[in-house]
């Protein structure tokens, strides 16, 4: 027997901001789940499990935060599940969530994802030394600009494309009032005037640093029967890689490559530019979305960067990248995946309000983490196949 | 659904001071090794890796990524983690071959508790605007649960001995036992307390180790063991996050858990208790009787290594039925302050 057929039934998630003093960790989770019982018109009773994805536990001081949370959470007397797979983990989440009805577990099933990087430091957090680790100590922002210079090098992509990429974010991020940054006036002129932080990234092409949660309920056919148009999912996958090895290839990583063939043929896709609709790709730094585009085979080696230039990954275009404004306007790390997974799900269930983008019936959330090394995927769709 | 068995266990020593680092690597590479060597698989012919640490006991973010070097996850791995103890890691790997997204898992878990002070370490797991920066230690947290037992007349200081008794002769015979030794009920009792009213013998040690499990689909299982140990009943539940908001004495938890995973005629359980009358409220939970053998191990008092030894005593469990003594065990894990989440995993030698 096959696995059975999963839905998303509603999304919900926080207004993000650089600081929610006004919640608690338990408030902050709460605002995205009551929003998304809300959209599934569902309530605790009809709930059989919840899975919370975070990344680590130093970015707000408390281990294994879910166990103190449990109440808020709603999972008393069910089962709760922690998952924990670096900046994939929001996608990682929905995807065990996803696992649970699959597999005839469970009728409906509440993802959760969060992070308060206010309650700590971050970058404290990601700057501990590792037993026989190189110290990087320059923080994401320097960590990946060497891959960005190397991916320009490479594809001989003129300079403004990254900054192409953040006007365009950031005006879709204008049009989504739960995003962290709007800024509807934003131009070229004025992200090419930011400050570099990292060569070639500018300020402006670097996403903020959030507070906020989002939640998906997910559910099996029978529940999906009592949704109107629900996300029905077509694919998910995950693949992971080390962090460094010789010859590691970290601009188009093969984690990502493989990731995205196994998830296109599990959803009976042969050409993704044509038969995908909308993409919420996880694009922290504005030249990733290029590269993504290249790594999940939408454009061919190289090539990524001309549709970005061509304006075909505005709203309109040909394939809508990142309409809800995306990383770049608001990175809650932990739930920053999931907000791609959730948005795509928006996209085709008809309930993306300003940012919709006119009759998206397939789309594709994507999240990675680590040093470009953990990828997880997922294909929804308007249609149940 | 695809049913799904252990076909395979392996533990590292434990230990309380491991000379490994705490990425893991040192002491997973010879437990995989030693799977590989048993089902003749390789680390390439894994479908779906998982894996259980923590963040806090490494002292780092992202504990796994340095653990996947004993993996050799190039060519790129199907991949998850959990920040829970490896048992639910291998939940997750269940689910993964049920529906088919692979026909064999490889799950570990693995901690290095003698990198940081445990008893403080663990008071992070506790709300952290109320109850956390009153520091109360995770030893301290089950003295308080065993008094309540003991004032409420459920049991006694002299039946949390037994446990320990029991369990100490058991791990006599256990080549990874940290803790052994056969000393009777009354000399342990001479013993002075450690935080009133446990003694030290009613405490986990502080340990350093890693277990790891193989699954395989039951299409598959026979590959790889003679007497593969069928998942027949997997559940798992979680209380309140409010030690006051419990009653401590009892593991309700547990109770829901084993309704629904049918432990009916288990001939051995495997019980995570790192605490010894931790183990009399699994009891009474189980409704267990006393033909029921427990933790033939030695169980987390014999050694505890954080992150693993609850998937340890899953595979403890399924050993039994591999070594073809058992047709029916439990295994059980256990996380959070106090026995907050529970989980058990009911297998079997036929499906």
């Amino acid at each position: 027997m096959t696995k059975q057929r999963a839905a998303v039934l509603g999304t919900g998630q926080t207004h993000h901001r650089a600081k929610r003093p006004d919640v608690s960790m338990a408030g902050l989770c709460r605002e995205a789940i009551d929003r998304a019982m809300l959209d599934a018109q569902v309530e605790w009773k009809d709930i059989d499990a919840v899975v919370v994805g975070k990344a680590p536990d130093l970015f707000e001081g408390v281990m294994m935060p879910e166990l103190y949370l449990a109440d808020a959470l709603g999972a008393v007397g069910k089962p709760l599940l922690r998952v924990h797979t670096a900046g994939s983990v929001g996608g990682a989440t929905a995807i065990v969530a996803a696992s649970l009805v699959q597999a005839d577990v469970h009728k409906r099933v509440l993802a959760v994802a969060w992070e308060k990087q206010s309650e700590s430091n971050a970058m404290w957090a990601l700057s501990i030394p590792i037993p026989f680790n190189m110290p990087v100590g320059a923080g994401a922002g320097g960590y990946f600009a060497p891959h960005v210079r190397s991916y320009i090098r490479r594809s001989g992509a003129p300079q403004h494309i990254g900054s192409l990429v953040a006007v365009k974010d950031r005006r879709n991020g204008a049009k989504n009032p739960y995003a962290h940054l709007h800024q509807p006036d934003i131009t070229l002129e004025s992200v090419q005037a930011s400050a570099m932080l990292w060569d070639p990234i500018r300020f402006d092409e670097t996403c903020p640093s959030s507070d906020g949660a989002a939640a998906i309920v997910i559910g099996n056919e029978q529940a999906a029967a009592a949704v109107d148009r629900p996300g029905w999912i077509h694919a998910t996958a995950m693949r992971s890689e080390p962090t460094t090895f010789a010859g590691r290839d970290q601009v188009n990583p093969q984690a990502g490559r493989d990731a995205a063939a196994a998830l296109w043929k599990q959803a009976g896709i042969t050409n993704p530019l044509e038969q995908i609709d909308a993409a919420e790709i996880y694009v922290p730094f504005s030249w990733f979305e290029p590269m993504w585009l290249e790594n999940l085979g939408f454009a061919a080696e190289g090539e990524g960067w001309k549709l970005t230039e061509a304006g075909e990954t505005e709203i309109g275009g040909k394939l809508p990248v990142n309409p809800s404004g995306g990383v770049l306007s608001s990175n809650p790390i932990g739930a920053s995946g999931m907000l791609r997974f959730l948005e795509a799900a928006r996209q085709v269930m008809g309930r993306a309000d300003e940012h919709q983008v006119d009759g998206a019936r397939t789309a594709l959330g994507h999240a990675y983490g680590g040093g470009s090394q953990f990828y997880s995927m997922w294909v929804v769709g308007a249609d149940k196949n | 659904m695809t049913d799904v068995a252990v076909v395979a266990f392996a533990q590292s020593p434990q230990e309380r001071r491991s000379a490994g680092t705490t990425n893991g690597t040192e002491m997973l590479v010879p437990i995989f090794e030693q799977l590989f060597a048993g089902t003749g698989l390789t680390n390439r012919d894994i479908g779906f890796w998982c894996s259980g640490s923590s963040d806090y006991l490494s002292g780092r973010a992202f504990s796994f990524i340095s653990a996947l070097d004993a993996v050799g996850a190039f060519p790129p791995i199907a991949e998850s983690h959990v920040e829970a103890d490896g048992a639910w890691a291998l939940y997750e790997a269940w689910l993964k071959i049920k529906i088919g997204d692979a026909e064999t898992a490889l799950v570990y878990g693995f901690g290095k508790s003698s990198a940081g002070d445990l008893r403080r370490t663990l008071a992070l797991q506790l709300d952290p605007y109320s109850v956390g920066p009153l520091w109360p230690d995770s030893v301290s947290i089950a003295g308080l649960q065993a008094r309540l037992g003991i004032d409420a007349g459920l049991w006694t200081e002299r039946a949390m001995a037994e446990v320990a008794m029991r369990s100490r002769r058991d791990a006599e015979s256990n080549p990874t036992a940290q803790v052994r030794g056969s000393a009777d009920v009354e000399t342990l009792l001479a013993a002075p307390y450690l935080a009133d009213p446990l003694r030290k013998h009613d405490c986990a040690p502080i340990t350093d180790g890693a277990s790891a499990i193989v699954l395989a689909s039951a299409e598959r299982a026979h590959e790889f063991t003679e007497h593969p140990a069928f998942i027949t009943g997997f559940e798992h539940r979680i209380e309140s996050g409010h030690l006051g908001g419990r009653t401590l004495t009892d593991s309700p938890s547990t109770r829901i858990a084993a309704a629904a995973a049918g432990i009916n005629g288990v001939e051995v359980a495997e019980l995570h208790s790192p605490f010894s009358h931790q183990e009399l409220i699994l009891r009474t939970a189980l409704g267990l009787d006393e033909s029921v053998r427990i933790t033939p191990s030695g169980g987390a008092l014999a050694g505890n290594p954080m992150f693993a030894a609850g998937l340890s005593r899953i595979g403890e469990a399924a050993q039994q039925i591999l070594d073809g003594k058992a047709a029916k065990t439990l295994g059980h894990a256990t996380s959070g302050p106090a026995l907050q989440q529970n989980l058990l995993c009911v297998m079997e030698a036929s499906q």
